[in-house]
């Protein structure tokens, strides 16, 4: 654990003065730590509606989707457009920070925060045209859970993004003190990866499988 | 706020109650807050006593008496629901929340404010799920809550939805607990404290909140599930619309069973830490009880199907052998303990009986449980009172007397005092007899036959005798905890010592004052071993604040590596990280 070796060179005890009690210095931020561990937990979170989707994929014959269940490919891909870019736009905005320039900041924020609302703005209108809800079969229910558990993400995203914004507006943010926005930065592209996660198994795998009918 | 995230426990003292109160409302003092997982935990402890209690009283003669059936099984359900959630695995998290920053050598934890919000959740949560009694009955379909049991066909009433909900809030208490123990850990040990010098309760707390972080979003996950279904007209567990029943154990048990190592894994490390102290000795193989209980978080990922061997739905070699493979690193520990007290020098003070109780208890329980490994074995007693000995065996056996060990052992840093030796004395000895008296014969009707969760039973193979002697064992174990209270009142009236040190102890908490100042530490000894205050008191290190607190002989004379020299961290430390 080089962490701990490092403060021990710096001098503990009578002769080195007193450290700020009990706090070791490291590489990694605290805060950081924790919204590492956070997202950890969510994985495992997503992990188990997953489990979910596949036991009942495996459960039931072809066609997968059912027939009468057409999701929207061409949606659930720009929408992949949308999030990665804002991904992007996200890694802009930390990089600006760390090289001090918080207009920078706020710029690459607020197009993120737009790209982010787009999104959610995009999922509703797919879920307005899809023709079928929750309780419509088992592949309604493990649908809309999916998505809207990514949905809930997304919107928890928005706010973070929104609240990082309102901040780094006020100027709260510096090349040396960003650790929130880059905590919010590793949050928003684990809500990107586990969009591309439920592309690739909603809508990519049934079409590879050859169990799907595209589109209307 | 300000003043308060800058010094959590440094509040001006001011009379008047309401302000007394609020001190405790917005602390985010980690011994305060400590505190109050414990005070919180023991009221839903009581509150599980008393259902346990309704329960035997039940089952004390065949028939029905009290209860009906339905309120019987809200008895179970409640009861188990308590223990379980709302008290071993928050009070347990109670004892890490005072003694981890203070074992490490840290000011508090790393998220304080964090660390208030996931000891608020809990009795929010609690009041949810009990709250189930004012809307038409709580849950009632067991612990496990099995789907179909609990679908909106079989469990109409609002009390199962809000016993989802609880949950769920306990849930993430439990996951910003662990993800907040884990930065304490990783982050704020005291300088010279490496992984490898860490205390071992400090490990098992470590290992816990790894099982927490990864175990505990899936049990939210399956809840959700439950509730959309319930709620929404949704299908993850109808097979007649394509779902699946059986998904619910499978996801259910992939958080239950680590969760038995949450439960258990805390109460392990208290008695690692009582043993070595009062048999004068060090803990027998500190790095095989540390690759040991990293095992045992490891493996109890891949154990869960043995909780549904009888379902037929699952793959028994595999999940039979791995819960065989899981008994060699607790065996590994159960030899270590052993060792540790082998040819010490014992003091039987209350803390140490509890942990030889631990031993005891805890053995008997795990052997139930590499009988319940086989798969032939388990399909006779599976469901059968057998389980219930095993669990109670573990958790009460296992968790319960640790859990008091913790408690004795650190009642005089807590507060000033040390609990009475006499009554404490008196609380082991009836608690022992009593759980032995209420818990062993389970086997035996089990073996027998009787199912669990059912209010009624036949006379025949001598079950009345048998569960008679089950009911009064129970109200006698009630009445040890009526002991325990009291054994608190005369202490927290009668004088406090003050004493810093009152078991000669190894580990940090035992450098500063009874109780610690706000940030807990003055001063921090070198750190140069898992034992700092060991060191100090024998001259092997030379700390002449620490030698006077704790009134030890400072500068022996002896080669000491001194405290002003940044003395170079031996190679072997470099790996362990």
């Amino acid at each position: 654990m080089t962490a701990s070796t490092e403060v021990i060179a710096s001098g503990h005890g009578t002769a080195g003065g007193e450290t700020p009690l009990g706090y070791v210095q490291g590489r990694l931020d605290t805060t950081l730590i924790g919204v590492l561990l956070f997202i950890t937990s969510e994985i495992m979170f997503f992990a188990g509606l997953f489990a979910a989707y596949f036991t009942v994929r495996a459960g039931h014959g072809n066609p997968w989707p059912p027939e009468g269940f057409h999701p929207e490919i061409e949606i659930a891909l720009i929408l992949l457009v949308i999030l990665l870019t804002s991904s992007l736009t996200m890694e802009y905005s930390l990089r600006r920070i760390r090289a001090g320039d918080r207009t920078g900041l706020v710029r690459g924020l607020t197009v993120t925060l737009v790209l982010g609302a787009l999104f959610l703005i995009g999922q509703l209108y797919d879920y307005s045209i899809l023709g079928f809800g929750v309780s419509s079969g088992i592949y309604g229910t493990v649908f809309y859970t999916l998505t809207g558990f990514h949905g809930a993400h997304v919107f928890g995203g928005v706010v973070a993004i929104a609240v990082m914004l309102m901040r780094g507006a006020a100027g709260q943010f510096s090349a040396r003190h960003h650790a929130a926005i880059e905590g919010v930065s590793w949050y928003w592209h684990f809500v990107d990866v586990v969009w591309i996660g439920l592309v690739t198994t909603l809508y990519v795998l049934p079409i590879l499988e050859g169990s799907a009918h595209v589109g209307r | 706020m300000a003043t308060t995230t800058l010094a959590p426990g440094a509040y001006v003292a001011r009379p008047g109650f309401w302000y007394w109160l609020s001190t405790w409302l917005t602390t985010t003092d980690h011994k305060r807050i400590g505190f109050l997982y414990l005070f919180n935990s023991f009221l839903f402890f009581f509150l599980g006593g008393l259902l346990a209690l309704g329960v035997r009283s039940e089952l004390a003669v065949p028939g029905l008496q009290y209860f009906d059936n339905t309120t019987y099984n809200q008895l179970f359900t409640m009861h188990a629901t308590a223990m379980l959630f709302l008290f071993i695995i928050p009070i347990l998290a109670g004892l890490g929340n005072y003694a981890v920053p203070l074992m490490i050598g840290a000011a508090d934890m790393a998220f304080p404010r964090i660390n208030a919000l996931s000891f608020w959740m809990l009795p929010v949560g609690g009041a949810l799920m009990f709250g189930g009694y004012f809307f038409g009955g709580t849950a009632q379909a067991g612990w496990t809550n099995y789907v179909p049991i609990t679908a909106r066909a079989y469990s109409p009433q609002a009390g199962q939805d809000l016993w989802i909900v609880g949950l769920t809030l306990i849930g993430m208490s439990s996951i910003l607990g662990g993800i907040n123990f884990m930065a304490t850990i990783f982050k704020l040990r005291a300088p010279g404290m490496t992984l490898m010098r860490m205390p071992i309760f400090v490990w098992t707390m470590l290992v816990t909140s790894a099982l927490v972080v990864f175990a505990t979003p899936v049990l939210a996950s399956v809840l959700v599930m439950l509730f959309i279904d319930r709620n929404y007209g949704a299908h993850f567990f109808d097979p007649s619309a394509g779902g699946s029943a059986v998904m619910w154990q499978n996801v259910f048990w992939f958080y239950s069973h680590p969760a038995v190592y949450i439960m258990v894994l805390p109460a392990m490390g208290v008695i690692s830490e009582g043993l070595p102290v009062f048999s004068r000795k060090p803990l027998f193989g500190y790095k095989a009880f540390v690759f040991a209980t990293a095992a045992i978080g490891a493996l109890g990922f891949s154990v869960w199907a043995h909780h549904m061997f009888t379902t037929g739905a699952v793959f028994l070699p595999f999940f039979s052998f791995m819960t065989f493979l899981i008994a060699v690193p607790t065996g590994v520990k159960m030899f270590n303990w052993l060792a540790t007290m082998y040819r010490g020098k014992l003091r039987f003070t209350t803390a140490m009986l509890f942990a030889v109780g631990f031993l005891v208890m805890f053995l008997i329980g795990g052997i139930d449980g590499a009988f319940s490994a086989s798969p032939p074995v388990d399909f006779a007693l599976q469901d059968t009172y057998w389980i219930v000995a095993h669990i109670h065996y573990v958790l009460f056996g296992g968790s319960v007397m640790g859990l008091f060990a913790g408690i004795y052992y650190w009642f005089p840093k807590w507060t000033g005092a040390r609990l009475r030796e006499g009554l404490g004395k008196i609380h082991f000895t009836i608690m022992f007899i009593a759980s032995n008296l209420t818990f062993f014969p389970m086997h035996i009707v089990g073996i027998q036959g009787m199912p669990r969760r059912v209010a009624d039973y036949v006379e025949e193979p001598g079950w009345a005798t048998i569960n008679l002697l089950e009911t009064v064992g129970s109200f006698i174990l009630a009445a040890s905890f009526l002991v325990f209270l009291w054994n608190v009142f005369v202490t927290l009236r009668g004088e406090r010592t003050h004493e810093p040190d009152p078991w000669q102890g190894n580990t940090l908490e035992w450098a500063t004052t009874s109780p610690p100042p706000p940030y807990n530490f003055d001063h921090l000894p070198p750190i140069r071993s898992e034992r700092p205050v060991f060191d100090v008191r024998i001259g092997v290190v030379d700390d002449p604040w620490l030698a006077n607190l704790i009134g030890a002989p400072s500068g022996t004379g002896r080669p000491s590596l001194s405290a002003g020299q940044p003395a170079t961290p031996a190679a072997g430390d470099e790996g362990h990280g």
